[in-house]
């Protein structure tokens, strides 16, 4: 699309477009095209000297059982955090747009921890869930009897960095679904109560339909910040650990590239996260424009 | 809201205060402890009455920490990261919308492809490059022979290798993450919805290019910048991977990897007051950034949605 009214030039919009295009090509396209070539080579251990190995790291990847289960890992970790965030951001949001007075303020006191760094909020989660300071872990063990340990077992370290990751995000969902309810026609909602419908009948017949959008962006955008962001969480929480138990797959990319200094390896799963990103944003766009229309 | 519903009305505040409180329940306890000495919170189960501590505990963050150093490395990343996309994506959207140019469609193709794609993805190969940025061009010099050139001009032997190295440098940590499509994606959105007529009366008025943005497109784009700002800030300020790889120096790391150091090891005295005292400090500034321009960041955030 383009304006009818444009500005005649040979040269300046060359200049404007620029910096935009080298900074692209130098940090995304250059970069990908290496990760790609690098991807289907095997390095020497001094770096020397490349072979083309063809599809090899990629076969080795899906062969190698620590990978699949990566991928197990970062899918319950995934799923379980969005859940977790979009169900509690629903409810939250559902509440404060019945609340008539102080909206302003219980917005404000809801969005705040989207401004804290996931690393930092594994930071704050860390101490409350400390096996032998944490005031929950403490409460678990002296009201419920639970033997809380993430430090040891695998499922509770899960639990940790699922919560620490979820809770940030529970303000940026509180936000879109916020947004979205009030964009619902309140003639809508009185039609509809006029007809009878109690309040539950009308989040579930009238408002939660009218969401649908929101509600799959808000899954998208979730879905790519439990993939990449939560790198923070599970790097100053767990490091992957208690014996590979949170090592999610961006965690692996880098434990692999950088500690490891496995190259092939590490491009290989670089190549597959870029795949998988990039299919996700092609069906978003693809859904998304058929939504459009349908949420007026 | 349409009918009367006492028993619902008292539940929504009841959930609401609920969901304040379970929201902020790692800040307030956050606070207190950073208010306490060493031995009050590495009681079991620590008080719940703030203490005296707090400037004590604060200042031992901070020189510990070195955060002054640090928070002065994120302040330069999360400002020239929000300067730099809003310059680098608003001049390009300029050029896209507002002008017709053989490569525009290419262009925007080429930077649209590029939504969404974290620097998470391709960390090594983005890694390599922030390593040597003159890498690709080697190649190219090998390939023209300019060496012989070189040589042939100085007189003697000489071997030239290209070589800019971006690591522990303010450069290095803010160029690579300026590259962003969604924002010349929202000011390309925006710009469409620029009445026609306001650059026809320009032009007409004999207002160069440059004039029309600076007189008119700037002023009106305040809104969209000021949301901007408030976002970029936020995710410039809380970057952690990308610092956590380029950096290894401690001077020119920010304020959120400085703060990993401060979380006691199971083998040290476990001085969690003042680690939280130092995480209070690092997240203070992108939490004010949010909160005093609230209104301009939800309409950031919610608006290009649509």
């Amino acid at each position: 699309m383009i304006k009818r009214s444009i500005f005649r030039s040979k040269t300046l919009p060359y200049f404007l477009i620029l910096p935009q295009i080298l900074v692209t090509a130098t940090f995304f396209y250059w970069p990908a095209v290496q990760g790609l070539a690098q991807s289907l080579m095997r390095s020497d251990p001094f770096g020397h000297r490349n072979t083309f190995v063809w599809l090899d790291n990629f076969i080795a990847l899906f062969t190698d059982p620590l990978y699949l289960k990566s991928i197990g890992i970062t899918l319950i970790f995934s799923l379980s955090t969005a859940f977790v965030a979009i169900s509690f951001g629903l409810f939250i949001a559902t509440m404060a747009n019945r609340a008539l007075k102080a909206k302003p303020l219980i917005r404000t006191m809801l969005i705040w921890p989207y401004a804290v760094a996931p690393a930092v909020s594994g930071m704050l989660w860390l101490f409350l869930l400390h096996p032998s300071y944490g005031v929950i872990a403490i409460a678990l063990k002296n009201w419920f009897g639970v033997d809380w340990n993430p430090v040891l077992r695998g499922s509770d370290a899960m639990i940790m960095v699922i919560i620490a990751s979820a809770w940030r995000e529970v303000s940026y969902n509180f936000i879109f679904f916020l947004a979205g309810m009030q964009a619902i026609p309140k003639s809508l909602i009185e039609a509809a109560a006029i007809d009878g419908a109690s309040p539950f009948k009308r989040f579930w017949k009238i408002t939660f339909p009218l969401l649908s959008p929101t509600l799959f962006f808000v899954m998208v955008m979730n879905i790519i910040y439990t993939f990449f962001d939560t790198f923070g969480v599970i790097h100053t929480v767990t490091q992957g650990g208690p014996g590979g138990a949170t090592n999610i797959l961006i965690y692996k990319v880098y434990q692999d590239g950088f500690i490891g200094l496995n190259l092939g390896s590490s491009a290989a799963q670089s190549i597959v996260l870029m795949t998988l990103i990039i299919s996700i944003t092609v069906v978003q766009f693809k859904y998304v424009e058929r939504k459009v229309q349908y949420a007026g | 809201m349409v009918e009367k519903t006492p028993i619902l009305d008292t539940l929504t505040y009841l959930f609401l205060m609920l969901g304040i409180v379970v929201v902020g329940f790692p800040i307030i306890y956050t606070i207190i402890a950073a208010t306490l000495p060493i031995e009050e919170v590495s009681k079991v189960p620590m008080p719940l009455i703030p203490g005296d501590q707090f400037w004590v505990n604060i200042q031992e963050a901070w020189s510990r920490g070195d955060l002054g150093t640090q928070l002065f490395n994120s302040f330069i990343m999360a400002a020239g990261i929000t300067f730099g996309k809003i310059v680098v994506s608003m001049i390009g959207a300029f050029s896209i919308v507002y002008f017709d140019y053989r490569f525009r469609t290419v262009a925007f193709v080429a930077v649209f492809c590029t939504l969404m794609l974290p620097v998470e993805v391709r960390i090594l190969p983005t890694y390599e490059m922030a390593a040597n940025l003159f890498g690709p061009l080697q190649p190219v010099w090998d390939a023209l022979h300019l060496n012989s050139l070189v040589s042939w001009i100085a007189g003697h032997e000489i071997e030239v290798a290209l070589e800019w190295c971006l690591l522990d440098s303010y450069t290095g940590l803010i160029l690579p993450l300026v590259a962003s499509a969604t924002c010349t994606f929202l000011f390309r959105q925006f710009f469409l919805t620029v009445p026609e007529e306001l650059c026809e009366a320009a032009k007409m008025d004999g207002a160069s290019a440059m004039t029309f943005f600076r007189k008119i497109l700037l002023p009106l784009s305040k809104t969209n910048i000021a949301a901007l700002v408030v976002i970029e800030f936020v995710y410039g300020w809380n970057q952690y991977l990308w610092p956590l790889l380029i950096t290894t120096n401690p001077k020119m790391t920010t304020a959120i990897i400085g703060l990993q150091h401060l979380i006691p090891s199971p083998e040290d005295v476990p001085e969690w007051n003042i680690a939280l005292a130092g995480a209070l400090i690092v997240m203070l500034p992108p939490i004010l950034v949010v909160l005093f321009m609230q209104r301009w960041f939800v309409k950031g955030l919610v608006d290009p949605e649509k």
